[in-house]
């Protein structure tokens, strides 16, 4: 029971991260890795949108804030093996590979695909939200008092 | 009488054929990308995405350059393309207090735990035209330093540690949602927060306006803005557990206002809230103020017939989309409609000239 709460935890991040990274970078790192696994659908990419909730105040009731676009698709690998993936966006190659990713990393290849494709790519968000963190501390205010009068 | 009217075929063809140049303009200058567009004119696009309801940078940046740069036409072209897009389901509501902030100021507290932010901000800028965007350049490289790893915490948390602000309470109440059910009176908070997410920022803000100069007043401070990323989380059905689907850009408002009390209750700030997709902090800060103002019947003021505070009114109105279809609608051949008021008139006058000649001949 502990191992399939794991198992879910890791494949919630994997998953997680594949639908927020940019296109260009994800299909980069997977063209580089150079195994395209023959699959079939179980359901082909098809955009859709998605309602994104807000909370009033932050933390109260929920409202619907506006839609974002999504692209979704299942396939299955060779040996049965069955991808997932919901990414952001319309991009419906990303969808692909972060299915067929999804797959892999249920299979053998999951060490290489963490070494060659996950790793990496949560690397270069990792490196990105980092930079921006940077330079948002850089525009902090440091607060300093002037003496006032001159009973110093 | 109804009296079909062809033609016009080739004249919209030829219009068409001609906005189309017009668009491109002078053929010498350069062609516009739509990246260039979500990257260079980013607020913008945002504005396009908050008000067209949809958030997705690039369909925002094409419908920018479609338009013209008409945003109001390009949210038209959103608010079209999101009908077409089939409904995956909804999001688990956003955890603001995670937000990886790029900006994060109080006006109220200095000290704030998190500190003052400014973010890439237009204040303090001169509103001075820099003519040196005139010229090509890459700006200088942003200053860096050592970045926030932990969330920055809400500041409305350290007031409610005292209790002197209302508590916004968790509840799990599932939304109405305006795109799918139609508008009905009165409306709950939480429906007038979609109307207003997505509404017109020029009409938010004139209203949020008309609450600081007196009509429904209720002095608002920015308790807290916030803007930047927030992960996107979605139960998926096949899975059996949530994932991240995405991360989007948000500006959070939140507003401390006058207080409330009364005779089993000691007196507490109230507050308003805005939550806009992007960078837009006018329209957030707007939202907040109209939000607060339609709270008042909620919060036991008295209804002073402003229009900030008349729900029906805000909310039938606050939709650019709605406002523009009707509004430019009339444009739109009316001959047949007109036809029948002119015959009227006549008519009118006709039955005025034969009274005064009757009344004549009987004098």
């Amino acid at each position: 029971m502990a191992d399939e709460t794991t198992d879910t935890e890791r494949r919630k991040a994997w998953m997680s991260l594949l639908a927020k990274a940019p296109e260009a970078d994800l299909l980069d790192l997977w063209r580089a890795y150079g195994t395209a696994p023959a699959f079939d659908w179980l359901r082909a990419p098809e955009a859709g949108g998605v309602m994104v909730r807000g909370r009033l105040g932050g933390t109260g009731a929920p409202f619907n804030l506006g839609e974002m676009t999504v692209t979704r698709c299942s396939l299955s690998l060779q040996d049965g093996t069955v991808g997932h993936a919901y990414v952001q966006g319309r991009s419906k190659p990303k969808a692909e590979a972060a299915a067929l990713i999804d797959a892999l990393m249920q299979t053998g290849a999951a060490a290489e695909i963490q070494g060659r494709i996950l790793a990496p790519l949560g690397n270069l968000m990792a490196d990105r939200t980092k930079t921006r963190a940077a330079k948002a501390a850089a525009t902090k205010v440091d607060f300093f008092t002037m003496v006032r009068g001159d009973n110093a | 009488m109804y009296v079909a009217v062809k033609g016009g075929e080739r004249a919209i063809d030829n219009a068409h054929a001609w906005l189309a140049e017009e668009r491109r303009g002078d053929l010498s200058v350069a062609e516009m990308s739509i990246a260039q567009i979500r990257e260079q004119l980013s607020l913008a696009v945002n504005r396009v995405m908050a008000e067209g309801s949809l958030y997705d940078p690039d369909l925002a940046a094409l419908a920018i350059k479609q338009s013209r740069g008409d945003l109001i036409e390009a949210i038209f072209l959103i608010r079209a393309y999101r009908t077409t897009l089939p409904r995956f389901g909804a999001t688990v509501p956003v955890e603001t207090g995670e937000m990886r902030c790029d900006r994060r100021i109080s006006a109220t507290f200095k000290e704030a735990p998190g500190g003052q932010v400014l973010g890439p901000t237009f204040d303090y800028t001169h509103r001075l035209l820099d003519f040196k965007l005139a010229a090509e350049g890459e700006p200088a490289t942003a200053p860096q330093s050592e970045g926030r790893t932990d969330p920055t915490p809400h500041i409305t948390g350290f007031l409610q540690g005292e209790d002197l602000i209302q508590t916004e309470p968790r509840d799990e109440t599932e939304p109405r949602d305006i795109t799918r059910q139609p508008m009905s009176y009165p409306a709950d908070r939480a429906t007038r927060a979609q109307a207003l997410a997505r509404g017109d920022e020029g009409f938010v803000l004139s209203l949020a306006y008309s609450t600081q100069r007196g009509y429904a007043k209720n002095h608002a401070f920015v308790g807290e803005l916030r803007i930047g990323l927030v992960d996107v989380e979605m139960e998926i059905p096949e899975l059996g557990f949530s994932i991240d689907i995405g991360e989007v850009q948000l500006t959070e408002c939140e507003t401390v206002n006058q207080f409330a009390g009364s005779k089993t209750e000691p007196p507490q700030f109230t507050r308003g809230y805005g939550l806009v997709f992007g960078q837009t902090e006018r329209k957030a800060i707007s939202m907040a103020l109209v939000d607060r103002a339609l709270r008042w019947e909620e919060l036991g003021e008295d209804f002073k017939g402003a229009p900030a505070q008349d729900e029906e009114f805000v909310l039938s109105h606050c939709d650019n989309i709605q406002a523009t279809g009707f509004l430019e609608h009339i444009k739109l051949p009316h001959y047949v409609d007109f036809q029948s008021e002119l015959e009227l008139v006549r008519k009118m006058r006709r039955e005025a000239a034969d009274n005064a000649a009757a009344q004549e001949a009987a004098q």
